[in-house]
């Protein structure tokens, strides 16, 4: 848009001459008779122009033009009728019944006319085509693919390529088609590369049937195109792409390709890297054909290569010496292209292997004063990385030198490295936060003060000598900080921070500026801040907080003014401040907001207040970790360093959880059981993961009722199952008794996929009944034919036999929660409470022990207490809720080992209620 | 007769002087499977050309004897029907080809054909109508066809004329195109 206004200054008259009811006024020129090229293609060009531009025209204006247009077909003039071309495929996005040019277009794609035509009709045709009429044009598409004319080939592949979403099972037919465009023969066997003057052949040949000698091309970028389709139609399968990438690979050399055009080997190699990626059978197949690549005559093929075995996972120093070796040498290139290529590589690959990376630190320094500043930056973020300690000095003045001719985004990749340096070198803290305080004064977006505030946060947190400077730093940034959210975290970690300081006093004075000075958010920030040193035992601390405190009850915002009367409170009332200020644990977030939404969402529970008792709790820390948890969003937005790092952590189990409560309030037949008390966090396999069936199980706990949910995926891709259930058997006396079962009609390898339930109902709902069940997948199978799609009317019944399904009390009935233990563990003194022992003689050591028993009862270890510190005697802390309102439990672990006689176990539990008791003693026991 | 010839020769003589500076521009419509297409290509290139349901137009410029028509075939199917009145504009004649074979769509051939002359851009334009595959047994004469279209008496603001015609053997093209030219001298 800025890039048209600024046309449009420049070139005053052009801005009227190329308006939008300027043209349409013109458009008559269409109508004329008879056609005058020249005029009509010099329109035609404006409103390309104006469409290039991101001028809007309306669907009347667009169909208007578009008809306007499709009456210069009667004119053969070729410029006239590219120009047309183009304008079709553009006007088609807007104007309504396109449909019109369709007999036009295809009478220019026939063989017998002009091949000047011919691939501006192909690609015309797939932007107006109906994918019910692609079978109709497949002929036409087939041959054209396999043309000698390279224009023609790529037109109809490019085309088929758009087209596939639409209309897969037509477009897959031509495979054989793009096969053999990618083998090239025809424009190879007329006009071999190897003769010089090959592109000088003109006239050479006379066989073509319209007379035309096709132009031979020296590009090959058919093949680019060939591959591209070919990919499309098999990326399903990574079998056939696997054979694909064996076959178009040229052996272990990669001389004998077919493939002479680069863009198509570098799309081989990504394809390459990703099945490497998604198949580790094939890894060192693949590696042996990358490698040969880092010998090929074209920069971009080594390049490729050589990036696709840095970003490989678990690559070896040994693997990837070779690469680097083509990356360095690229280093010292004369094009400024491979030069930015080569260091951005090598500056990812610097976080996971600085060692192999060293060896280019001699070329990387030349290019630390580079006057593309992006090479620079690069280069210097990598010897960062690889650098020893006493080089860093050096490094950090040359980037000063230059930290504000760069860009923000690259500012953010200079501080990251000085970040992560940080970590490394704690002893240059000093220089460090001198360089960060310093660019964090300078003109910046939030982007990038964000990541320099991250790392001043991280200094603190990690290097403790360094965090009275930093957090003075920090409290001179807020001073003039323009980013609301940032001041925020600052003024939370002054809060938590400042207190434990030597001289708390002295931030005060900055976070009250603050409360003086923001807006509204900062402020009530700053009141919460200043209350965290109003806690600490320093009475005239204490006083002072007060009377500021005392001032914000005149704000004029809601918020700000109830912090202050809320805290004001708690600094009178000491008990309250260990509760709310001081208290290190915090709601589970995810599980907090599922209740709150099912809560809300239910008429009838408004009548009880809400129910906190049941949610789970976690330590501070780990409400940390799940913050830092990068979100989808970011693993996508991420740029290459994190590329490579292994995929995104799995959603927590609280995420989970709130998932499947929405998932199972879809299904009717559950609707009256209630909320759901109790999903497993995450679903067992009940198959190997490779079976064509594949079966997994997540068991959900309601207040009377159990229901397993199958998930079961069909992945034959011929076959079609109906009927699809699963049938259980519970041991004897589960005290459980079957309802129904909720099966699937058909599954098919794109549905799956699909859920079964089966329901049972809990015969005493008070006791926690633990059972196993056998199980087994029944279902009816049938063939699908391949030229219709649809199943075979005769289908023959099938079972399969699942893993047992277990119904135990860790992960079923219990929760693991974060507790105080010593302090709960006095209190519920006087809850119920038993104590039993058990002889583990099987179990090896005591750290065997541990581990088996938090499995067994599902419970948070607290304290460390789960690492077996002694080999002879430990104690172990563990804290749950009973799910359903159940309350907590806590169980003391007191375990003793002697060789030959195993572990013995002494278990205490303490409850809220005397069937949880019994339920951990029967775990453990059972 | 002599007259007749003479007046001919001179139209033609005038038209192709008029000719140079303008196409002759003839939009060929009627419903589909008439044969509209097969008489375009038989009229251009004198062959039978094998077809399939045009979606959209055929344009071809005909050279007929010393004149070029530009010949606009629109599609019949009557999804594309709508479309026909965006090509209206600067016609000199009609040709409207009717299936004469085609007993159950006679009516709504005609309901198209008389919508399509009531157009004000087309006010004055001649039509000439070919009754196609005269050699269908049980085609209707074009006399009967004629009778049913029920031009006579009403259609008095242009010229026009019904004929019999067979585009797979050439029968009738001929004469019709000759007729047209001297409509549209007039």
């Amino acid at each position: 848009m800025s890039l048209a206004s600024k046309k449009e200054e420049e070139l005053g008259l052009s801005s009227y001459y190329n308006n939008k009811t300027t043209i349409l006024q013109e458009a008559r020129v269409f109508n004329e008779s008879p056609i005058s090229p020249r005029k009509c293609r010099a329109l035609l060009t404006r409103i390309v122009y104006l469409l290039y531009i991101g001028e809007n025209f309306g669907t009347q204006e667009a169909t208007t033009l578009f008809f306007g247009t499709t009456k210069l077909f009667q004119h053969k003039d070729s410029a006239l009728r590219q120009m047309v071309y183009l304008a079709i495929k553009e006007l088609a996005l807007t104007a309504e019944d396109v449909i019109m040019v369709t007999s036009s277009i295809m009478k220019d794609m026939q063989p017998n006319s002009e091949v000047i035509y011919r691939p501006n009709a192909i690609r015309a045709l797939c932007r107006i085509i109906d994918p019910s009429m692609v079978q109709g044009v497949e002929r036409f598409f087939k041959a054209a693919i396999v043309d000698r004319t390279p224009s023609i080939s790529s037109a109809a592949l490019v085309s088929s390529y758009h087209l596939f979403p639409a209309a897969k099972d037509v477009v897959k037919r031509w495979v054989n088609e793009a096969q053999e465009a990618v083998n090239a023969k025809s424009s190879t066997g007329l006009f071999s590369v190897s003769s010089g003057g090959s592109y000088l052949g003109f006239g050479s040949s006379s066989t073509s049937n319209s007379g035309y000698s096709p132009m031979p091309s020296t590009s090959f970028v058919t093949q680019y195109h060939a591959l591209g389709l070919l990919y499309l139609i098999r990326r399903q399968d990574r079998m056939a792409v696997t054979k694909m990438i064996q076959q178009l690979g040229g052996g272990k050399s990669g001389a004998g390709t077919v493939l002479k055009n680069p863009m198509a080997l570098c799309m081989l190699i990504r394809y390459a890297a990703k099945v490497m990626e998604e198949d580790p059978n094939v890894q060192k197949q693949m590696f042996d054909i990358l490698e040969g690549w880092l010998r090929h005559k074209s920069d971009m093929v080594n390049f490729e290569a050589a990036r696709a075995i840095c970003e490989m996972k678990g690559a070896t120093a040994g693997q990837l010496t070779r690469s680097i070796a083509v990356l360095q040498l690229f280093l010292s290139s004369p094009k400024a292209t491979l030069k930015f290529a080569a260091t951005r590589t090598l500056a990812a690959l610097a976080l996971t292997h600085p060692a192999s990376v060293a060896t280019c630190n001699v070329d990387l320094e030349n290019l630390i004063s580079d006057s593309n500043r992006s090479v620079a930056t690069y280069a210097i973020t990598t010897l960062l990385k690889t650098g020893n300690e006493a080089s860093v000095d050096r490094l950090m003045k040359q980037i000063t030198g230059f930290m504000s001719e760069i860009s923000d985004e690259f500012k953010v990749i200079i501080v990251d490295a000085i970040r992560s340096l940080c970590l490394k070198f704690p002893t240059k803290h000093v220089a460090m936060l001198g360089f960060l305080s310093g660019v964090l004064r300078d003109e910046g977006g939030y982007d990038f003060k964000r990541a320099v505030v991250e790392a001043i946060f991280d200094m603190i947190k990690f290097i403790g000598d360094s965090k009275e400077q930093a957090l003075s730093h920090l409290c001179e940034f807020i001073e003039d900080c323009e980013f609301t959210k940032l001041s925020v975290r600052i003024l939370h970690l002054l809060g938590l921070e400042g207190p434990k300081a030597l001289h708390p006093a002295k931030y005060i004075r900055f976070i009250y500026n603050r409360v003086v000075l923001e807006n509204a958010t900062v402020r009530a920030a700053a009141v919460s801040s200043l209350a965290k040193f109003g806690v600490i035992d320093d009475v005239k601390l204490q006083k002072s907080i007060s009377v500021l405190l005392n001032r914000c009850l005149d704000d004029v915002d809601d918020e700000v003014r109830d912090r202050a009367a809320l805290y004001l409170r708690v600094i009178r009332e000491p008990p309250l401040a260990v509760t709310y200020v001081k208290d290190d644990s915090t709601y589970s977030l995810a599980a907090l907001e599922a209740k709150l939404v099912a809560y809300v969402n239910n008429p009838e529970a408004s009548a009880q207040p809400f129910d906190t008792s049941s949610i789970p709790k976690v330590s501070r820390q780990q409400a940390a970790q799940e913050v830092t948890r990068p979100s989808s969003l970011d693993t996508i937005g991420a740029p290459l360093a994190q590329k490579s790092s292994p995929t995104p952590p799995p959603p927590s189990a609280e995420e989970t959880r709130s998932s499947y409560a929405s998932q199972i309030a879809e299904v009717p037949e559950l609707a009256s059981y209630g909320p759901v008390l109790n999903s497993s966090a995450k679903p067992t396999q009940l198959t190997e993961s490779e079976t064509e069936y594949q079966v997994s199980c997540v068991k959900h706990i309601f207040r009377e009722h159990v229901v397993f949910q199958f998930n079961i995926s069909n992945t034959l891709p011929d076959t079609v199952l109906e009927q699809v259930s699963v049938i259980m058997q519970p041991s004897a006396d589960s005290g459980l008794t079957e309802d129904f079962i909720i099966p699937i009609p058909t599954l098919s390898p794109a549905t799956s996929p699909g859920i079964v339930y089966v329901s049972f109902t809990r015969d005493a709902p008070e006791v926690y009944a633990m059972a196993s069940f056998q199980c087994l997948l029944k279902f009816i199978s049938k063939e699908v034919d391949p030229g219709t799609g649809e199943p075979e009317e005769e289908g023959y019944e099938d079972e399969y036999q699942l893993e047992e399904v277990e119904l135990s009390a860790g992960g079923d009935y219990i929760v693991p929660s974060y507790a105080n233990f010593s302090a709960d563990w006095d209190r519920m003194r006087g809850a119920s409470a038993a104590t039993e022992t058990f002889a583990l003689s099987a179990m090896e050591s005591i750290q065997a022990a541990c581990d088996s028993i938090i499995e067994i009862l599902g419970m948070e270890a607290l304290g460390g207490s789960q690492t077996a510190t002694s080999t002879t005697v430990h104690t172990m802390q563990l804290s749950g809720l009973l799910t359903g309102g159940g309350g907590k439990i806590l169980v003391r672990c007191r375990m003793t080992f002697a060789r030959g006689q195993g572990v013995t176990l002494e278990v205490g539990v303490r409850a809220e209620k005397p069937e949880a008791c019994d339920l951990v003693l029967s775990a453990i026991g059972g | 007769m002599g007259l007749s010839v003479s007046s001919l020769w001179g139209s033609l003589t005038s038209l192709v002087a008029w000719g140079k500076d303008k196409d002759v521009r003839i939009l060929m419509l009627g419903l589909d499977s008439a044969g509209k297409t097969t008489i375009l290509y038989r009229l251009q290139i004198g062959e039978v050309v094998s077809t399939i349901p045009t979606i959209g137009f055929n344009v071809e410029t005909v050279q007929y004897k010393t004149i070029k028509f530009q010949v606009w075939d629109l599609g019949g199917q009557s999804s594309i029907r709508p479309y026909w009145r965006c090509y209206f504009p600067n016609t000199s004649a009609i040709i409207y080809v009717i299936d004469s074979s085609d007993h159950a769509r006679m009516q709504t051939s005609r309901e198209e054909l008389l919508t399509m002359l009531s157009e004000e851009e087309l006010t004055g334009v001649p039509l000439l109508v070919f009754c196609n595959k005269q050699d269908v047994v049980g085609a209707l004469k074009p006399e009967e066809i004629s009778e049913q279209l029920g031009l006579a008496g009403g259609e008095k603001s242009r010229e026009w004329s019904v004929r019999g015609s067979c585009a797979l053997k050439g029968e009738g093209l001929e004469e019709g195109l000759d007729w047209l030219v001297n409509a549209i001298q007039k």
